[in-house]
């Protein structure tokens, strides 16, 4: 494959042709397992074309949300809108044509399928293909997959930095590099909204700047609305515009990552009963780097 | 290779063969094909004929049951049903023979939609079991609708004939079967160039994260049973053609575990291997039947004791393939491929 060193036509191009960034409300949503409750009464928002992080401890709910809000789980009440449209009762594959992508805690790739197939699986939802189409490779179907393979050449693999693995198996690959892929998939869902469930865990710190970088410019080149949860603090201060933070299954602040970070009440969170003043201190020095 | 511009090197990048070698050994083939009925006597044309039947049902087992991950155990009754409706149509209605062939297709089809509608809630081998059971109320309506199926006794097909020339020699049918054989093939392999094969894959692999990306899990598994009835429908109006005639005993269960057989050996989940798998299912028997006849004068009672050892050896080749090549006879050709590489075209 020739590789151009001229900048991707992806940055011009991005904001014509791709839909504009989604807003997202979760709107008291309540959801329970049996007895227990993992969420309730949860609220909060993210704003079109911004970068909302949700984070609080481990088992606190954060996970749940993201299930609730792409329609694997459905809450006992509540509602879900997107762009001001209920989508509370919608099925996860009505949620995707509608402009939401995510990725998972635990990469859910296909692990047989290569890194290119699996990216061309994420633009499903926007192919038109028939069967006797597909079955002949006849014009449409033929013109479809070009297109496809060159948007996924042009637009997302030359952008992720991921040329050198296209044809491998994503089973041979390293965990940054199935993040990578994971994010590369959902991009290729041409998404107005990107859920990305703790995208720089198990990284290194080179993957992981990398990684911050490439969710910087999927929000301001690609014009998309995303919704993270992280544990890296260093991280969300860094990049997010919004923070709100769960524990419990329950809201306990939102604001700008400052706001957040000097809030005593998410301090002690983390910490337990321990001393809120100390990890505050160690939550700027990790948002100063 | 030199690209010329990069709109030609997407679309040679989709292609089917990438490969000069490929594309070769490819026309290769074809050319074999075309040949063979020149080459062969009666008896190996049947063969050769059954051959391609049964890819064409072994390649719709594998689109369910490989690629999709749908385990079905009635395969062979979708070959019935597309078996009875083209007797049916060609005895009742005396429509044209490509016409009847589709509608059993298509017939088939529809009954693999119904039959597939418990796929959504059950997996594996639930799956397997309502299948046979769907298999066993056809064979119930197949012995008893006798308005429409004959009964026990059947319907005896004529001969298949196109444009009023009668093809009732094997070498005659060699001609009707090999090609469409060769575009169900052909058929299937585009599928999955295709984003409705990929979704198969994905359903397959993990049918959680295929929801997230916009593939509605009910309509694809039902697509799927439907393609590999449609696939079924259309070996069976094959086979109608070619045995002329139909019973309710023509497709047994033990057929549909023939065809499941056939894409372990073969390779579940590749192209080639549902047709590995049919070649080597319905010529191994005869191949060891020959081996047997060779070494049966240096045998005492040979007759008696050597009937039963083929069926054995039979039985222990497939157990060995399940051991010793998982992956089955595609994971071979793909290792031999990888030794030749590019051999001989280049080097
Ligand atoms: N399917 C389920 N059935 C029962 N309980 C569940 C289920 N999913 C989550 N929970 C419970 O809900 C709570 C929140 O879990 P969740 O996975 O959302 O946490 P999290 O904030 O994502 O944690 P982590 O940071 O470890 O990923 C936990 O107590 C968990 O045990
Ligand atoms: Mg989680």
């Amino acid at each position: 494959m020739p590789k151009s060193t001229t900048p991707s036509p992806h940055l011009v191009s991005a904001q014509d042709t791709w839909d504009a960034p989604a807003g997202l409300s979760v709107e008291d949503v309540t959801l329970r397992f049996g007895g227990i409750k993992a969420l309730s009464g949860v609220t909060f928002s993210a704003q079109p074309g911004s970068i909302t992080a949700v984070i609080g401890p481990n088992g606190a709910g954060k996970t749940s949300v993201f299930n609730c809000i792409s329609g694997f789980y459905r809450p006992s009440s509540g509602r879900i809108m997107l762009d001001g449209q209920d989508v509370t009762r919608l099925r996860p594959p009505r949620r995707a044509t509608l402009g939401m992508a995510r990725s998972f805690q635990n990469i859910a790739l296909f692990r047989g399928m290569t890194v290119l197939d699996n990216i061309k699986l994420g633009r499903h939802g926007h192919m038109k293909t028939n069967l006797l189409q597909a079955f002949f490779y006849a014009g449409p179907a033929a013109r479809e997959e070009e297109a496809l393979r060159r948007e996924v050449e042009e637009r997302i693999i030359d952008f992720l930095e991921i040329d050198h693995i296209r044809n491998m198996p994503v089973s041979v690959l390293s965990y940054g590099l199935q993040k990578r892929v994971e994010l590369a998939r959902a991009l290729a869902m041409r998404p107005r909204i990107l859920l990305l469930d703790e995208p720089v865990a198990g990284m290194n710190r080179e993957e992981t700047e990398d990684m911050a970088r490439f969710i910087l410019d999927v929000k301001e080149e690609w014009g998309v609305t995303i919704l993270m949860v992280e544990h890296d603090m260093g991280l969300v201060m860094d990049i997010s515009d919004h923070v709100t933070v769960l524990n419990f299954g329950q809201v306990i602040a939102s604001g700008k990552p400052a706001e957040v970070q000097a809030d005593p009440q998410v301090a002690a969170a983390y910490l337990g009963s321990g001393d809120p003043a100390a990890l505050m201190k160690r939550l700027a020095a990790e948002g100063a780097t | 290779m030199i690209i010329g511009t990069a709109k030609e090197s997407y679309r040679a990048d989709e292609a089917l063969l990438t490969t000069q070698p490929q594309r070769v050994w490819m026309a290769i083939f074809l050319a074999a094909l075309v040949a063979l009925p020149f080459a062969l006597n009666d008896y190996w044309l049947y063969l050769a004929c059954l051959v391609a039947i049964n890819v064409t049902a072994a390649t719709g087992l594998n689109i369910l049951t490989g690629f999709t991950g749908l385990v079905s155990l009635g395969h062979a009754a979708f070959m019935a049903v597309g078996a009875y409706t083209v007797a049916w149509a060609e005895t009742r209605l005396g429509t044209p023979f490509f016409i009847n062939l589709i509608a059993g297709g298509l017939v088939a089809a529809a009954f693999g939609i119904l039959v597939g509608l418990p796929s959504l809630r059950v997996k594996g081998l639930y799956l397997a079991i309502a299948t046979i059971a769907a298999s066993f109320i056809l064979h119930f309506c197949f012995i008893h609708f006798d308005g429409i199926t004959g009964g026990a006794t059947g319907i005896n097909v004529p001969p298949l004939s196109i444009f009023g020339i009668e093809l009732a020699t094997y070498f005659r049918l060699y001609w009707v079967i090999m090609p469409i054989t060769a575009v169900m093939v052909l058929g299937a392999a585009n599928l999955f160039r295709t984003r409705i094969g990929r979704a198969f894959i994905a359903i397959r692999d993990r049918d959680i994260s295929a929801e997230v990306l916009g593939i509605p899990l009910l309509r694809y598994k039902l697509m799927s049973f439907s393609i590999a009835s449609f696939y079924a429908g259309m070996a069976g109006g094959l086979w109608a053609y070619f045995f002329r005639v139909v019973t309710p005993e023509s497709f047994p269960l033990l057929t549909s575990i023939f065809l499941l057989a056939a894409i372990i050996v073969g390779g579940m989940g590749a192209i080639i291997g549902g047709i590995a798998g049919a070649i080597f299912m319905t010529l191994a028997p005869e191949l060891l039947r020959f081996g047997m006849e060779w070494i049966s004068p240096l045998v005492p009672n040979a007759g008696a004791l050597l009937s039963p050892v083929r069926t054995v050896v039979f039985g222990a080749l497939i157990v060995g393939f399940l051991i010793f090549e998982p992956q089955g006879l595609a994971e071979i050709i793909q290792r031999i491929r990888r030794y030749f590489r590019l051999w001989p075209f280049r080097t």
